[in-house]
């Protein structure tokens, strides 16, 4: 693991696997998305409108699975010090954040028609909803802080104490009366939605994860960037007068 | 064709989430792109100012 504490190795492995993330990318997209829309049936409730599950269930289940990856990534960063760690948190937190609202608006435009509302304060809305706060908050207090140090510090807690919120979102469906349907895939006793459904959901949910896996792996080395600009800006700074 | 994108009454929900949801994904990668791109580039110039001087 501590092997790729060094940026230049990570940034190595980045460049060998982007390629190959862009290309599963491209295919898991262009798969899925004939599946949605040509090769699986209507809903017999839902109509049409089930086509919108299969961008808002990836999209809900990516940002669930990138606010793991910045929690880990925090962990990591407050308990072994490890540099690319942190980084590791500021490069996947947009793509969380912008899972977290896709996950919402699409839910919401199923929902008008469906539920004949956009909108209810249930366990399971709310609680995605304060997943989209956590990430806000988690990037803002990475701009608020001035110190870089201490604006990941202050981040990675942040991002740690909000795990809680995590299993509230998974059973928030079991534990409280809500509008919103129960899993239907990851479950004990296997997936209880049908077949012709469930490929065009895996492979969008498959296209999601390369993207984030894409998103991510140039958001680190955006970030190993900054990092490198910031030291020659300190170095800048410290030396001595007349050396421009 | 026309019913296709119909999509059995409920086109103005599908394409909005997939309009949306398309929009969203291909900003976050392009500015991604960009900010990768120019930091790149003030890292090379960097580099560079610090070897002119030495």
């Amino acid at each position: 693991m501590h092997r790729f504490a060094n940026p230049a190795q990570f940034n190595r492995l980045a460049d060998v696997i982007l390629p190959w993330a862009i290309g599963a990318m491209v295919l898991l997209f262009g798969a899925g998305l004939y599946y949605a829309f040509w090769a699986s049936p209507p809903d017999y409730q839902q109509g049409e409108s089930v086509r919108v599950m299969y961008i808002h269930v990836p999209a809900a289940w990516l940002a669930m699975f990138t606010y793991m990856v910045t929690a880990a990534a925090s962990f990591t960063a407050l308990v072994w010090r490890h540099p690319l760690a942190l980084l590791a948190g500021k490069a996947a937190a947009p793509a969380g954040a912008v899972f977290t609202a896709l996950a919402l608006l699409t839910g919401m435009l199923w929902g008008k028609p469906m539920w004949g509302t956009f909108w209810v304060w249930d366990g399971r809305l709310t609680s995605v909803l304060v997943l989209f706060f956590l990430y806000l908050g988690y990037m803002a207090l990475w701009q608020a802080i001035d110190d870089e140090e201490k604006a990941g510090r202050a981040a990675s807690i942040l991002a740690l104490v909000g795990v809680v919120n995590i299993p509230i979102i998974k059973f928030s469906v079991d534990w409280w009366s809500t509008l919103h349907q129960p899993a239907s895939v990851i479950r004990l006793d296997g997936p209880t939605i049908d077949g012709s459904m469930l490929t065009p959901l895996l492979l969008m949910a498959g296209a999601y994860q390369a993207y984030f896996v894409v998103v991510f792996l140039w958001r680190m080395k955006l970030e190993i960037n900054r990092r490198k600009l910031s030291v020659a800006r300190q170095a800048m700074m410290h030396a001595p007068v007349g050396a421009e | 064709m026309a019913e296709f994108f119909d999509m059995g009454g409920y086109a103005l929900y599908v394409w909005t989430a997939y309009g949306v949801s398309a929009a969203a994904l291909v900003w976050l990668a392009v500015s991604t792109r960009k900010q990768l791109k120019e930091s790149a580039e003030a890292v090379e110039s960097a580099r560079a100012r610090r070897k002119g001087r030495v």
